[in-house]
């Protein structure tokens, strides 16, 4: 059993970069997730870990920190929200591009603009279907609980590293504000030069010794025939993601006539939605996406063969619900309910637009 | 003398850096960057430093760099590569980190980042090629730009009323302290090649001394924007950007001031 702690999402991240061997954090403040890089200068893992800690002029710069510092095989990461995601969208395309690991956190609040600070996810799309220019993507875990915000910085290295592509952990406000039990993971040491070499020698630059050739990072090709190839070998990462990658919870869904499909705060909120449904007698269950990219389509396809209709459910005017359209295919009916600019729906408005939408609209 | 004495050790006086690859240089003829290149090359080979070296290459004529220089290299994004830089040399500070790049790269779109590195003083080098123009994009105005220059988003000249003022980036970070080392150069004439290459091999010496941002610019031209050619050029240079861009140390922390120095390190 690990450190029981009590503590808020943001600061889980910073601990549990520190306990992930995490070499290098770059970032830039901005509410609601600056208690990640406060959190981080308090506890000086630079003195411990050995782990670099610094604040960057923006989130341009903290994201072009994270490219350099994934070229030469560091464990780097950032964090921010929406407005500073927006800035850092030329640096992460830059990284997919070059095919570099990385994490990435964005505790999303409303927009659009510079909006608000209270949650939201309305950086789906951005997210999961580009935010910068090109053809990539990146891989997106969604948190829903403060364990997860500590599990998911570990698993997000891990994927990062075995496909040599950014990760995102995609939270938001109310998972980075939130306090709760978390177990914190045992501290794992950062890499070695040695780790390093075995782990991203063929490609890191490192050092261009005199046994091998030197080793450049770069996203520009300007042959097309060449550059189309690498695109066809990025896309053929994300196709084997897709295959092995996929992670999602089902939640009463044995017995379930209707879906609720939600992820990251909408998917607790959903939680307490179906016990209210539940007892006026209406068969609901939950699908919570873990991964939005690679998208859970499969399951969401297998479940709209048995049940008569799916809520998507998001503090957006309605983004993922593309994606469970797309997977189910016109089988039953798919709407989307969700309320904007920062406000979390309660769980009463939802099971009101699960009867409204789904089980009355047909 | 016949060639196979000739290339006998003994009798060679010069010969193309080991760190220098083979590769044709895509420059116009001219150009100062191919001669900047072969002097990063040569001190990177006289140092020994070849595999503890990382580049930082910007975007603009000098992206390609990487296939020039046969060490490690990072390409960055437009302007961003004194970001690059940092994080490199923080996270590997037995390396030595430079950034090679552009007046366009560096003072127009990436102003921000080179002004907060050099006030880090991130233990880095810079490599600054001021040619007063946008070279790969067609020779458009950049920061630079002199009053009156004529250049494709210029085409009347630069005008101070629709444009603003040239800005002297060097002048600008040698105000910083940051900065340990501070100087503009050019390579126009052999006396300046050997002057502009004693002042890199100082910015990457002045790494292990661990003193702060070491930041050569050097005054270059570039004759596709100017459209001038070569030998023109350099003499155009010398009347004009010369006068402007005052040629020199500006700043020598370790000479200048040692009590400075003394308070920075410590
Ligand atoms: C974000 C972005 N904006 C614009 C460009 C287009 N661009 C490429 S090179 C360049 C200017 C480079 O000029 P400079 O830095 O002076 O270098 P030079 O080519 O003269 O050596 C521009 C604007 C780009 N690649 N990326």
């Amino acid at each position: 059993m690990g450190e029981l702690k009590l503590m808020k999402g943001n600061e889980v991240i910073a601990h549990a970069a520190m306990r992930c061997g995490c070499d290098g954090y770059f970032g830039y403040p901005i509410t609601p997730q600056s208690e990640v890089m406060e959190t981080l200068m308090l506890k000086k893992p630079w003195e411990t870990t050995g782990m670099v800690v610094l604040q960057a002029e923006s989130e341009v710069a903290s994201i072009n920190m994270v490219y350099a510092g994934a070229s030469c095989g560091k464990k780097v990461m950032t964090s921010s929200s929406s407005p500073g995601v927006s800035l850092m969208q030329e640096g992460i395309t830059y990284i997919a591009g070059a095919e570099l690991p990385c994490l990435l956190v964005n505790v999303v609040r409303g927009g659009p603009g510079l909006g608000t600070i209270q949650p939201a996810q309305s950086d789906y799309y951005q997210t999961c279907k580009g935010g910068g220019h090109g053809d990539y993507n990146l891989i997106v875990l969604a948190p829903a609980s403060v364990q997860e915000m500590n599990d998911f910085v570990d698993l997000g290295f891990e994927l990062a590293f075995k496909y040599r592509n950014p990760a995102m952990i995609l939270s938001d406000g109310a998972i980075g504000q939130m306090m709760e039990k978390v177990e914190l993971s045992d501290f794992k040491p950062r890499w070695t030069d040695e780790e390093i070499q075995k782990i991203s020698g063929s490609w890191a630059t490192t050092g261009k010794t005199a046994d091998r050739e030197q080793h450049i990072i770069t996203s520009l090709e300007l042959d097309s025939e060449s550059m189309e190839k690498i695109n066809h070998r990025i896309q053929a990462k994300y196709r084997k993601m897709e295959e092995e990658e996929v992670r999602y919870e089902e939640i009463q869904c044995e017995d379930a006539e209707y879906i609720f499909v939600a992820y990251g705060s909408s998917s607790r909120i959903c939680q307490k939605s179906i016990e209210i449904a539940r007892a006026k007698g209406i068969k609901v269950g939950l699908l919570r996406p873990i991964t939005l990219f690679p998208y859970p389509t499969k399951a969401i396809a297998k479940l709209a063969e048995r049940v008569k209709g799916m809520l998507s459910v998001e503090m957006s005017a309605g983004q993922m619900v593309d994606d469970v359209r797309l997977a189910v295919n016109g089988k039953i009916p798919v709407e989307h309910f969700g309320r904007l600019g920062g406000i979390i729906p309660t769980p009463d408005e939802i099971v009101e637009a699960l009867e409204q939408k789904i089980i009355g609209g047909k | 003398m016949a060639d196979i004495d000739i290339i006998k050790d003994e009798n060679i006086v010069y010969k193309k850096s080991k760190v220098l690859t083979d590769n044709v240089m895509h420059y116009c003829p001219g150009c100062s960057h191919g001669v900047v290149h072969k002097l990063i090359a040569e001190v990177i080979e006289e140092m020994g430093i070849q595999d503890k070296t990382i580049g930082v290459s910007p975007v603009g004529c000098s992206v390609f760099a990487y296939n020039y220089l046969d060490i490690d290299w990072q390409e960055a994004a437009h302007g961003r590569a004194p970001a690059l830089a940092t994080a490199t040399k923080r996270l590997m500070p037995d390396k030595y980190v430079f950034t090679y790049q552009g007046d366009g790269d560096l003072a127009s779109i990436g102003a921000a980042e080179i002004i907060h590195a050099c006030n880090r003083g991130e233990n880095i080098t810079v490599i600054f090629i001021n040619n007063g123009i946008y070279g790969m994009t067609g020779g458009q105005m950049a920061p630079t730009t002199l009053v009156g220059m004529k250049t494709a988003t210029t085409p009347y000249g630069r005008d101070v009323e629709l444009n603003g003022y040239p800005l002297k980036m060097t002048e600008l970070v040698a105000q910083l302290p940051g900065t340990c080392y501070v100087t503009r150069q050019s390579v126009h004439t052999p006396a300046t090649v050997r002057k502009c290459k004693k002042a890199i091999r100082k910015a990457f010496e002045n790494q292990d001394k661990k003193i702060g941002t070491s930041f050569v610019e050097v005054t270059s031209t570039c004759n596709s924007g100017w459209k001038i050619p070569p030998v023109e050029a350099n003499n155009w240079m010398v009347d004009h950007m010369f006068k402007f861009y005052k040629q020199g140390d500006l700043k020598d922390s370790e000479k200048d001031n040692p009590d400075d120095y003394k308070k920075f390190i410590e």
